[in-house]
């Protein structure tokens, strides 16, 4: 059966896209059949961080408003066939999209896939009340850094009344992303720690994505980091959490400071050049 | 900087998630609804402006919001002729 997932955070800039991508490359990779429905309406950027960018001739848009059949929109993945790409559209208009008309797509795409991943735009309008809608799980995207993590703890809530589950009564799973940490700085008390973001925002925690400059090198090519540097930590977190939302029991395991070996040998205040 | 902030440099987590836990612990009271504060200040405006003309641009109000005790408080300029009438 399949399950429809949003990737959502009401804060810009944490890195919904990127782990959108990740995740559903690594689904993909595990062998399930994966779509990335880009939600963000006027702003695309999935395309270009799934390395699709040339090849999008029709969208989300002319798919809910009939003027083109969901097959002739979806891109299929040249380096992985069984994950495929739904981009959003570049129109100004806010109301291209209705709840019927994603409803209708979202239950098309059921049909093709195991996996609908639902990439949301920030903020808390209509585009993310509907990338959410009809979602069956959520992963909140979350930096350890207060605006994020309060602008979280409000898409919580809309998850838990705005989703159509909710309204039903049915459970929604949700799960953290905790991204751009940097366990040095939470080593130091610069960064809150993972455990003082998950007792505030008390939901299960799906993985922890190091801050590192490989996720950046891997948008810059346009290939999820999980295809572009398999043996990267980010990658390998992006992996781990694919796998556990696949059912799996695997620990997770903090991101460890990193020291070179001057700081090694002469310990945390040693200059590196 | 004072000579017991050399200690603690450094240390704002801690700061970052106190402030959150106060802060959310209203805005979920709140259920993402309304913002209180500016529904209470319009409606005590009104029933205020029914029996005393009010200058709009002459009311400050502000909110404190504490761990235990939160505080609305609202402060209205009433010119010397409007108070004359009464």
């Amino acid at each position: 059966m399949s399950r429809v997932m949003v990737v959502t955070s009401g804060k810009g800039g944490v890195g919904k896209t990127t782990s959108s991508a990740s995740l559903g490359a690594a689904l993909a990779q595990a062998g399930q059949t994966v779509v990335v429905v880009d939600f963000d309406v006027g702003l695309r950027n999935l395309d270009l961080v799934m390395g699709a960018e040339r090849r999008v001739v029709y969208d989300l848009v002319n798919v809910v408003q009939g003027d083109a059949k969901l097959p002739q929109a979806l891109i299929r993945d040249k380096r992985i066939d069984t994950l495929s790409l739904l981009p959003a559209s570049q129109t100004r208009d806010k109301d291209a999209l209705t709840e019927e008309g994603v409803g209708r797509v979202i239950d098309d795409l059921r049909e093709k896939f195991d996996w609908i991943v639902c990439d949301s735009p920030a903020g808390i309008d209509k585009g993310a009340t509907l990338a959410m809608r009809f979602a069956d799980l959520a992963v909140v995207v979350t930096n350890p850094e207060v605006s994020s993590v309060r602008d979280s703890d409000r898409i919580i809530g809309m998850l838990d009344s705005k989703t159509r589950r909710a309204e039903r009564g049915e459970k929604l799973e949700k799960h953290l992303l905790l991204t751009r940490y940097d366990a040095a700085r939470a080593a130091r008390g610069d960064m809150m720690k993972v455990e003082d973001v998950l007792e505030i925002l008390a939901i299960p925690l799906l993985g922890i994505i190091a801050e590192s400059p490989d996720v950046l090198t891997a948008s810059n090519v346009g290939c999820p980091i999980t295809l572009h540097n398999p043996a990267s930590a980010a990658a390998r977190a992006y992996t781990e959490a694919a796998r556990r939302l696949l059912g799996e029991t695997i620990a997770i395991t903090a991101p460890m400071e990193r020291r070179g070996l001057m700081s090694r040998l002469f310990g945390r205040k040693a200059v590196v050049a | 900087m004072s000579f017991l902030s050399f200690f603690t440099r450094g240390r704002s987590a801690p700061v970052a998630r106190d402030r959150l836990q106060v802060l959310l612990a209203h805005e979920r009271a709140l259920g993402g609804g309304a913002d209180l504060a500016a529904v209470l200040q319009k409606e005590i405006l009104a029933v205020i402006a029914r029996h005393i003309a009010i200058d709009h641009d002459k009311v400050v109000v502000k909110l404190d919001r504490g761990e235990r005790v939160s505080t609305l408080e609202i402060d209205i300029e009433m010119p010397e002729a409007t108070l004359a009438r009464h």
